[in-house]
C-alpha cells in the first residue's frame, strides 16, 4: 500500500494504462504541457509524447466527436473535460454518437472511450461551475458512469474504465483531487465496475451515497455515532452499472434509508433508487426513504448561501432522524 | 463531336471500362431509391427516409476512387453512398425495410446504415455531428502511422454548425488526412442556403486554413478524376480538404415533403431535371462518344431495376428482428457486477 492523493492515484491509472496498451491516448483542454488544469496528467507528455497525451482546442463538442471517432475505428481514447460543467457544449456526442453506436450499428463498433474529469462544486464557483453531472449520463442506455470518492477507488475504477469496451462517464470530485488515502502498489489494481463498498457499517440506518458525498456521509456517520446512532454508508461507487444486490442487502439490514447525493432531487440519481427500493424491497423499509440533495437552486456565489445550497453533513443528521422517527 | 466528347474521358484519364462502370453504379442507386419510394408508399419502410436522386454523380464520383480501407461516413441521405462504398445493396434495403439481414439487423433504419468491413461509418442523424466523428478517424490514421484516408459527407446546412468548425480546425491543426465534402444541394431542408448564409460555401473552410475546391458534382467523370487525385494528395500528406461539391435534389427532403414543396417551385426542378441530371449527362457524353449504345444503356437499367427488384424483394423476404434483439449489444460488454437494465421488464435479463 502506498499512501497518496486523489490526483496522484489517477495519474497513476492513466500512465499505467498508457503503457499498458499504446491504443490508450489522453486529449482534453490543458493535459499536455499545462500539466492538467488540476494537475492530474502531470508528466504524462514526458513519458508518452504528443502523439499520446494531447492539448485539444477549447472545442469540446469537437474533440469529444473525435474521441468517439477514433474509438469506432479502434483507439481507446480518454477525453478529459476540464470540468463536466463544460461538457454540455459536447453532450451531443456522448448520447447521439458514443451511447448509441454500438446499437445502431448492431454490434459492428465498439465504444472503448472514457470521458474524465470533476463533477459538483467546488468553492464559489458559482452557478455555471458547480454542477453534479452524474444524472444526465446515467439517463441514457449505452453510457457507463462512475463516481469515485477516495484515491483506491479512482485507480481501480479509473483503470477498468479503460480497459471496458463501452462508453464511461468518469466523474471526479474536484476537492478530492488533494484528499489522500491508501492505494495498493499493483499495476493490476483494478475495480469492476458495478461493485459497491460499504464503507462504513452499522445497523441502525443506510446512508446511501456516491462520489465525493460519501465524505459528507461518513461525517454523518461519526455525529450519529455520538448518539449512539450506527450506520452503513454505502458507496455506490458506479451509478450504471448499479450494484442493487448491496443497496438491497443494506435495506434488508437496517429497513431505514436516506439517499445522498450532490445534485438536485428532480429526476435525479437518488430519485431512481428510491423507486427501485420501493418496488423491490418495500416490505422491510420501516420508514419512508428521505433524500438529501443540493438545493434546488442554481449555484449561488456569497458563501453563506452556498454552504446553505450544498447538501451538508448536517442535512443528513436530519434526514437520518427522520427515518427514525426521532 | 466524337472525338471532342472522348476528350472528356481522355482530359480525366478516365477508361471507357470505368465509364461504362460508373453508368451502372449511378443507374443502381436510382433505381434503387426509386424502389425505395415506392416501398415508403406502400408502408414496408417506415420513419424518415431521405432518398438520394439526383445525387447520384456525387456517390459514385466521390467514393469510387476510394480503397476499401478508406474510411466513410456521412449523414442521413446515405443509401447509395453506402452502397457505393461496398455495402451489399440487398442489406441496405432490410435496412431500410427494418429486418433481420439489415445492415444494422434493422435497428439503424434508413438514417444509420453501418458496415465495419466495407469501414462505412454511418449513417449519422444529428446534422454535422459525423463532422468530428471523422476527424476522429483521420487521427487514429495518423496515431496508427497507417496510409489510409478520412473521407466525410455532410449537407450544405452543416457548415453552420459548430460541429464542422471545431473538426475542420483539429484537422488542419494536427494535419490529419482527411477530406470533408459537403453535398451542396442548395438547401438545408427547405431552407435556402444563401437565406442562412451571409458568405459563399467555398470560403467555409479558409478560416481554418483548409484548400477549399469547387466541384460540380452533377458530372461524375469530373467529379471521379478530381477526387482520384485529391485522395492520392491527402494519402501523400497533403492535409485536411474541403470540397463544395455542387449538386440537385430531385425529390423531396424526406418522403413526407413533396418534391418541389413551399420553398422551391416546379419549375426550378424540372429544369434540374432536364439540365442536370448527372445520368443523362454521362449518357450523352457516351453515346456521343461512341462509347455507349441506346441498346446498351437500356440494357444496364434493366439490371440496375433488377438489383434494386431483387434487393426488395430479398428485404420483403428477411424475417423481423427477432424479440431477444431489443436488449442486445446496448452493451459491448456486460459487467458481471451491477445492473445495467433499469426497465424492470423480464426479456432483458436473458441479453444480460
Amino acid at each position: 500500500m502506498a499512501i497518496m492523493t486523489y490526483r496522484e492515484a489517477l495519474n497513476a491509472a492513466l500512465s499505467e494504462e498508457m503503457e499498458r496498451d499504446p491504443d490508450v491516448f489522453l486529449m482534453g483542454e490543458e493535459v499536455a504541457e499545462y500539466d492538467g488544469a488540476y494537475k492530474v496528467s502531470k508528466g504524462l507528455l514526458d513519458t508518452f509524447g504528443s502523439q499520446r497525451v494531447v492539448d485539444s482546442p477549447i472545442s469540446e463538442l469537437g474533440f469529444t466527436g473525435l474521441g468517439v471517432g477514433a474509438a469506432m475505428a479502434g483507439l481507446r481514447p480518454v477525453i478529459e473535460f476540464m470540468t463536466f460543467n463544460f461538457a454540455f457544449l459536447a453532450i451531443d456526442q456522448v448520447i447521439n454518437s458514443a451511447a448509441k453506436m454500438h446499437y445502431m450499428s448492431e454490434g459492428q463498433f465498439q465504444m472503448p472511450i472514457v470521458f474524465r474529469g470533476p463533477t459538483g462544486a467546488a468553492l464559489q464557483l458559482s452557478a455555471q461551475h458547480s454542477q453534479a453531472c452524474e444524472t444526465y449520463y446515467s439517463h441514457a442506455p449505452g453510457c457507463k458512469v462512475v463516481t469515485p470518492g477516495t484515491p483506491a477507488d479512482a485507480k481501480g475504477l479509473l483503470k477498468a474504465a479503460i480497459r471496458d469496451n463501452d462508453p464511461v462517464a468518469f466523474m471526479e470530485g474536484e476537492l478530492l483531487y488533494n484528499f489522500k488515502g491508501e492505494v495498493p502498489d499493483d499495476d493490476d489494481f483494478v475495480i469492476p465496475l458495478g461493485v459497491a463498498d460499504l464503507k462504513h457499517e452499522g445497523e441502525d440506518v443506510s446512508i446511501i451515497t456516491h462520489g465525493k458525498m460519501i465524505h459528507v456521509a461518513l461525517q454523518a456517520a461519526q455525529k450519529l455515532e455520538k448518539d449512539g446512532i450506527n450506520a452503513d454508508v454505502l458507496d455506490l461507487r458506479t451509478i450504471r452499472p448499479l450494484d442493487m444486490n448491496a443497496i438491497l442487502e443494506t435495506v434488508r439490514k437496517t429497513n431505514r434509508i436516506v439517499y445522498l447525493e450532490e445534485g438536485w432531487p428532480y429526476a435525479g440519481t437518488g430519485a431512481q433508487i428510491v423507486t427501485m427500493i420501493q418496488e423491490e424491497a418495500f416490505d422491510y423499509l420501516d420508514a419512508p426513504i428521505i433524500r438529501v440533495t443540493q438545493a434546488d437552486v442554481p449555484m449561488p456565489y456569497a458563501k453563506n448561501l452556498e454552504i446553505l445550497a450544498k447538501p451538508s453533513a448536517k442535512h443528513v443528521v436530519e434526514a437520518v432522524n427522520k427515518v427514525l422517527y426521532r | 463531336m466524337a472525338e471532342k466528347k472522348k476528350n472528356a474521358l481522355l482530359e480525366h484519364d478516365i477508361s471507357e471500362e470505368l465509364a461504362l462502370d460508373l453508368m451502372r453504379e449511378m443507374l443502381l442507386y436510382r433505381r434503387f431509391e426509386e424502389k425505395a419510394g415506392e416501398a415508403y408508399a406502400i408502408g414496408k419502410i417506415g420513419g424518415f427516409c431521405h432518398l438520394h436522386v439526383g445525387q447520384e454523380a456525387a456517390a459514385a464520383g466521390s467514393i469510387k476512387p476510394l480503397g476499401r480501407e478508406d474510411y466513410v461516413t456521412s449523414a442521413y441521405r446515405e443509401h447509395t453512398q453506402a452502397i457505393a462504398k461496398g455495402v451489399d445493396p440487398n442489406a441496405v434495403m432490410a435496412e431500410l425495410y427494418g429486418r433481420s439481414d439489415g445492415s444494422s439487423g434493422g435497428k439503424g433504419g434508413s438514417m444509420h446504415i453501418f458496415d465495419a468491413e466495407c469501414r462505412f461509418m454511418g449513417g449519422h442523424g444529428i446534422v454535422g455531428g459525423q463532422v468530428p466523428l471523422a476527424t476522429g478517424m483521420g487521427w487514429k490514421i495518423k496515431y496508427r502511422g497507417e496510409d489510409s484516408i478520412s473521407l466525410v459527407f455532410m449537407g450544405d446546412a452543416a457548415v453552420n454548425q459548430g460541429g464542422f468548425h471545431e473538426g475542420l480546425n483539429m484537422a488542419a491543426v494536427w494535419q490529419l488526412p482527411c477530406i470533408y465534402v459537403v453535398e451542396n444541394n442548395e438547401y438545408g431542408m427547405g431552407t435556402a442556403f444563401d437565406r442562412v448564409s451571409k458568405t459563399e460555401m467555398s470560403t467555409k473552410s479558409a478560416p481554418h486554413g483548409v484548400p477549399a475546391h469547387v466541384v460540380d458534382g452533377q458530372d461524375v467523370l469530373a467529379t471521379y478524376a478530381f477526387f482520384r487525385d485529391l485522395a492520392a494528395q491527402v494519402r501523400e500528406g497533403a492535409g485536411p480538404q474541403f470540397v463544395d461539391l455542387q449538386t440537385y435534389r430531385f425529390h423531396g427532403h424526406s418522403m413526407s415533403d413533396p418534391v418541389s414543396g413551399t420553398y422551391r417551385s416546379v419549375e426550378e426542378v424540372e429544369q434540374a431535371k432536364d439540365e442536370r441530371d448527372p445520368i443523362a449527362i454521362l449518357r450523352n457524353t457516351l453515346k456521343s462518344a461512341g462509347v455507349l449504345s441506346q441498346e446498351v444503356f437500356e440494357q444496364m437499367d434493366v439490371e440496375a431495376r433488377k438489383i434494386a427488384s431483387d434487393a426488395a424483394d430479398f428485404a420483403d423476404a428477411s424475417p423481423l428482428p427477432d424479440a431477444e434483439a431489443l436488449y442486445k449489444n446496448v452493451w459491448a460488454e456486460i459487467n458481471p457486477n451491477g445492473r445495467l437494465f433499469f426497465d424492470g421488464r423480464p426479456e432483458q435479463e436473458e441479453a444480460s
